[in-house]
């Protein structure tokens, strides 16, 4: 008897897990439906990937709009649902969307900060039929945390990683770092060993949005990443069979990009606060980008016929020198954004890749991040908080 | 028998978070966690089937799959199986 024939679909920035896709030109199914579902959020974090004119999205989706999106992703074959935002829990329908997701066979992540939730809440979101939830946590120390995050909710994140274990929940932790919180990795992840909880994932921070716009005050040096990385591994190590730890290296140092959301249009479906439909969260900035609206067009038509899903799918798109490379069918030359932000042209190589004529500008920002962070405290550029009043002012909203 | 992790009086359980469901979208059975999922062929689906459905050793679940199954000789299959399932964090141990 032959054991499994399995098929390992991670989404993109989530932990471990292998890619066993062959994708090539066939349309395959929306297998993740990440559902934006609010960009409210109570907290300001200065790394979120949340675009910078959030605050001119007015009119969120109605309960039955984002039923609608559930089922006909669910019809396509979708099966891993993410709940996040902005702050999920700051709709106030969030338990009947659990609910009916639940009813349809999703698999429903939760992705929340904490704030907002309570033990009451967790059980109740147990009995609606969540299957996960992430917390997410900005570091280890009171006081930092509640720096970076503009709020004193600390605390009660701690409890509430707490009433999640209690109601049956793997406790799953997410840490976001960067240049300000990667030397408090140890306390990190020593707090994390005193929650118990199940898995940590020492995520990086992903520079878009509001993150790229404070790229040089987030982006970790060589040595401060050097250091992280022997100190999760030593913590791996001692934590075998207890708590499970993936440590992501930004993508900044590597010198092979990441196979960004699977590739376009493969496995990922995002579907924006407003009902945008996005092959990735950060997509909506990219230009000569049509944003299919759910509100006007079916998910189905979205996925296989917009021009937007279908304009950097598969591999006719590239440009050399993914057009050439064996690996194009691994990485799918890397992050359109990112190829985009950096480059000004979505179509090229992701300049993460080593291989890329413009590698030369992830050196440069490596570089202007030690250079900021040279400075004394009082010549530094401040960190720009993700909120409603520096979204209108920097988007001259 | 086998020096395993799992013995004939074990019993083995879905692992916290994971999910065992018949996709129509992939005609198969599935093993959903955390953002992934693990299509399952035939004889896996059989046994994780089990497994989710009712609390039982091993030894009884064998029984049951060599009733299902005409009386074939499985035990080393299962056993297989299950160290495997272990391994990939799919199941536990009660």
């Amino acid at each position: 008897m032959a054991t499994t024939g399995s098929e390992n679909n991670k989404a993109p920035g989530s932990t471990g897990g292998t890619n066993g896709m062959n994708v090539r030109d066939a349309i395959r199914q929306p297998l993740w439906l990440l559902a934006e579902l609010t960009y409210s959020c109570p907290l300001q974090c200065p790394y979120c990937s949340n675009p910078m004119d959030f605050a001119a999205v007015k009119s969120e989706l109605t309960t039955e709009q984002w039923l609608s999106v559930f089922r006909q992703a669910r019809e396509m074959g979708a099966t891993q649902l993410g709940l996040s935002g902005g702050e999920p829990l700051a709709r106030p329908d969030l338990i009947e969307l659990i609910r009916e997701a639940r009813k349809m066979g999703f698999y429903i992540n939760l992705i929340t900060s904490g704030v907002g939730l309570n033990a009451d809440k967790v059980a109740e979101f147990k009995e609606a039929g969540l299957d996960h939830i992430q917390v997410s946590f900005q570091a280890s120390s009171e006081e930092l945390n509640n720096l970076i995050a503009g709020t004193d909710a600390f605390q009660h994140k701690i409890e509430m990683a707490r009433a999640v274990k209690a109601n049956g929940y793997p406790m799953v932790l997410c840490f976001v770092t960067h240049r300000q919180n990667i030397d408090q990795i140890d306390e990190i992840l020593d707090l994390a060993i005193n929650l118990e909880a199940d898995y940590v994932e020492l995520a990086t921070t992903q520079y878009y949005g509001w993150a790229m716009h404070n790229r040089d005050q987030l982006l970790p040096l060589k040595e401060q990443l050097e250091r992280a990385e022997a100190i999760a591994h030593r913590y791996q190590d001692e934590q075998k069979g207890n708590m499970k730890i993936y440590y992501v290296v930004p993508d900044y140092y590597e010198d092979r990009p990441k196979a960004c959301m699977n590739g376009w249009g493969n496995v990922f479906l995002t579907v924006a606060p407003d009902g945008t439909a996005l092959p990735c969260h950060a997509a909506r900035e990219l230009p000569g980008m049509e944003l299919p609206n759910v509100r006007d067009m079916s998910i189905r038509e979205i996925w296989e016929g917009s021009n937007d899903f279908n304009r950097f799918r598969g591999f006719d798109w590239m440009q050399e020198p993914c057009r050439s490379c064996d690996e194009r069918f691994k990485d799918f030359g890397g992050c359109r954004c990112q190829a985009y932000m950096l480059t000004g042209d979505p179509a090229k190589t992701d300049p993460v890749c080593s291989k890329s004529p413009d590698h030369h500008l992830i050196l440069e920002a490596i570089e202007r991040g030690r250079m900021e962070a040279a400075k004394p405290a009082a010549e530094a550029k401040p960190l720009v908080f993700r909120n409603p009043k520096n979204s209108k002012e920097i988007c001259g909203l | 028998m086998n020096d395993g992790i799992f013995k004939p009086e074990s019993i083995p359980m879905l692992a916290l978070g994971y999910r065992f469901q018949w996709e129509p979208a992939q005609d198969c059975h599935v093993l959903l966690y955390p953002e992934g999922m693990v299509k399952l062929n035939g004889p896996a689906a059989e046994i994780l089937k089990r497994i989710d459905d009712k609390k039982q050793t091993v030894a009884e679940l064998i029984a049951e799959l060599k009733v299902a199954f005409g009386g074939v000789d499985l035990d080393d299959d299962v056993y297989q199986f299950l160290e495997e399932a272990y391994g990939n964090d799919w199941i536990r141990k009660q």
